[in-house]
């Protein structure tokens, strides 16, 4: 019994929280699904079995066959080439974003935990008041003023994001903060740059990416909502939000065009969400002890 | 109670006063000079003359800044430079139709999401509780704009029971309107529904597990009692209190709902607005849908206050 306990206490809090995550059937299902449209994404040249902006007027809305597989849409493109480059958008606007985010909102939440005061009250009514418009509505204004492009969609849903951030970074410092081992190190006379970065930081990483796994299933949808309203990936540079916005037009005709580019953001967005529960499990410190 | 009140006050302050930077600072994200955006394809040098005067562009930022608040401050949004409106007055105009929208879309998440929430909570780790978070997940996976097509598909185009798209005012034909609304409003409120089930089933399951119920049961209550008049009772109130903040969100996704089914509300107001570059609607829709926001919460926390009787000691 004592050999049993004694092995369990050898094993890293990171081994631990795998090993409950791998408990998951539904965590496991999504990190599976998300391997899988990363691979998609990458040999996208290769998997794809057609060029995604050629045009065909023989193909014009051809149903699906053995020609087209998902059909062709109404410039007689492939959709199924175009469903699988448009992975490329969706995934990188996704971890784009979300990076953008944590490298704007880690930074400005540790200076508002850490240093408290005004500092903290003033981040924190800007973050209230970023908090105070809808993320989708804020997205939209952000595309609407910096124009229409992948790369100004991915900034602006990154900025939209930010705040949700600054305020988890923010909570987890203050606790952090409070902590006994935090107190020893301030007495062993570390620099408050080393407490921070050294001792409070990597506490503050496991709820950040639960957080991160989560936002980018909401970036996701985010970049295909702004695609869908013209904001986002340009014509006729495949993205699923776009695809759908064009399928919209055609769904007497050609209901197929709107079919896969919605499964495939359902799919992601769903793995993502799945993965970002399980990781919360499985990282949850009440659960640890 | 007043105390409560005007120390939540005076938090919206300060809130406000950032909201105000943050819109107005969207105007400096304008790639290179702003009065040349604005005027348009043609860049006639008397419009861009006459902007310059307008917006003050040659005055300094904070300046410029003030000029903009005091405007917005005696309800003067600007006006929009394509329909010669003032921006007040075509938010007023639209905000009927998104209204009915998020209304009827609330009431259709709290009707299925509070439903599901209960009957998970009850039948914890049984196949019901395992349906209503498969729907939960569903529902928080789902682009709107997407359900909204697919719905179209079906509804309207396969079985032909509901229009496509369209909007009839309710004061000329009631049933029309609610033919036109009630696709939209489900979309809506589907992932809205999925959250408000989610709380609901946490709060539940917190309450069913209090001393309160238990002795309400070990009183030999009806268990359909305990559950609907002890507990849903008291789980109810962090969820109401989520619904009033979700409203905030459902102007977000509205946006997108009106544009699949071509409604003339809000979100279209503020969509064509970006393509026609009427930057003024834009800011102004954005501030409008913040304060309400705002508001919301305000009244959400009073509420909140006000049911809660352990907050007031």
């Amino acid at each position: 019994m004592a050999a049993v306990v004694f092995q369990e206490l050898q094993v890293t809090p990171r081994r631990r929280a795998w090993r409950r995550l791998m408990r998951r059937g539904g965590a496991m299902f999504g990190l599976g699904v998300v391997l899988l449209f990363v691979l998609v994404a990458l040999l996208a040249p290769w998997l794809a079995p057609y060029d995604p902006v050629a045009t065909s007027w023989s193909a014009v809305r051809q149903a699906p066959g053995s020609a087209f597989l998902f059909g062709a849409d109404e410039l007689g493109r492939d959709v199924l080439s175009r469903v699988i480059w448009g992975t490329r958008a969706s995934l990188l606007a996704g971890v784009v974003s979300v990076s953008i985010s944590l490298a704007l909102g880690v930074p400005i939440g540790m200076l508002a935990g850490y240093l408290g005061r005004w500092v903290d009250a003033v981040i924190s009514r800007i973050t209230d008041a970023m908090l105070a418009c809808p993320f989708l509505i804020l997205a939209i204004a952000f595309a609407a003023f910096l124009g229409p492009s992948l790369t100004n969609a991915m900034i602006a849903i990154g900025i939209s994001a930010t705040p949700i951030f600054i305020r988890l970074t923010r909570a987890q410092v203050l606790s952090a903060k409070a902590e006994d081992y935090v107190e020893a190190a301030r007495a062993l006379g570390n620099p408050h740059w080393r407490i921070a970065l050294r001792h409070i930081l990597p506490n503050v990483v496991p709820p950040l990416i639960v957080q991160a796994t989560l936002a980018i299933a909401a970036a996701v949808i985010a970049e295909a909502s702004l695609s869908f309203l013209g904001l986002g990936q340009q014509p006729p540079a495949p993205s699923w939000g776009s695809m759908l916005n064009t399928a919209k037009n055609y769904i007497e005709q050609a209901p197929w065009m709107a079919v896969w580019p919605g499964v495939s953001i359902f799919a992601l967005v769903l793995s993502f969400n799945l993965l970002g529960d399980g990781l919360r499990d499985a990282l949850d410190p009440r659960q640890i002890r | 109670m007043l105390n409560y009140l005007l120390q939540r006050l005076a938090t919206l302050v300060p809130t406000l006063f950032f909201v105000s930077i943050l819109i107005f600072g969207l105007q400096q994200l304008l790639p290179g000079d702003p009065a040349i955006a604005l005027a348009g394809e043609d860049r006639d040098p008397n419009v861009v003359a006459f902007l310059r005067a307008k917006f003050h562009l040659d005055e300094p930022l904070p300046l410029r800044y003030w000029y903009w608040l005091s405007g917005v401050l005696h309800g003067d949004l600007g006006d929009s430079v394509r329909i010669q409106k003032p921006v007040s007055e075509l938010i007023v105009e639209k905000l009927p139709v998104t209204l009915q929208l998020a209304a009827m879309a609330i009431v259709i998440a709290l009707v299925i999401g509070i439903t599901a929430g209960v009957i998970s909570a009850v039948k914890k780790d049984t196949w019901w509780d395992y349906a209503a978070n498969v729907f939960a997940l569903w529902g928080l996976s789902t682009p709107n704009f997407w359900l909204g097509i697919l719905l179209i598909l079906l509804f309207a185009v396969q079985l032909g029971w509901l229009p496509a798209s369209g909007y009839v005012s309710p004061f000329e034909d009631l049933r029309a309107n609610l033919a036109a609304m009630i696709m939209p409003a489900f979309v809506l409120g589907n992932a809205f529904a999925a959250v408000l089930m989610r709380h609901t089933r946490s709060a539940m399951l917190q309450v069913l597990s209090s001393d309160y119920v238990r002795t309400a049961r070990a009183k030999g209550l009806d268990e359909r009692v305990v559950v609907l008049k002890h507990a849903l009772r008291n789980a109810l109130i962090p969820v109401i209190t989520l619904g009033a903040l979700g409203l905030g969100e459902l102007l977000g996704g509205a946006v997108l709902t009106e544009q699949v089914f071509t409604i003339p509300g809000f979100g279209k107001l503020i969509v064509d607005a970006v393509f026609n570059r009427d930057y003024s609607v834009v800011q102004g829709v954005v501030l409008f849908t913040a304060t309400v926001y705002i508001t919301l919460n305000l009244l959400a926390d009073l509420a909140y206050y006000l049911v809660n009787p352990r907050l007031r000691h």
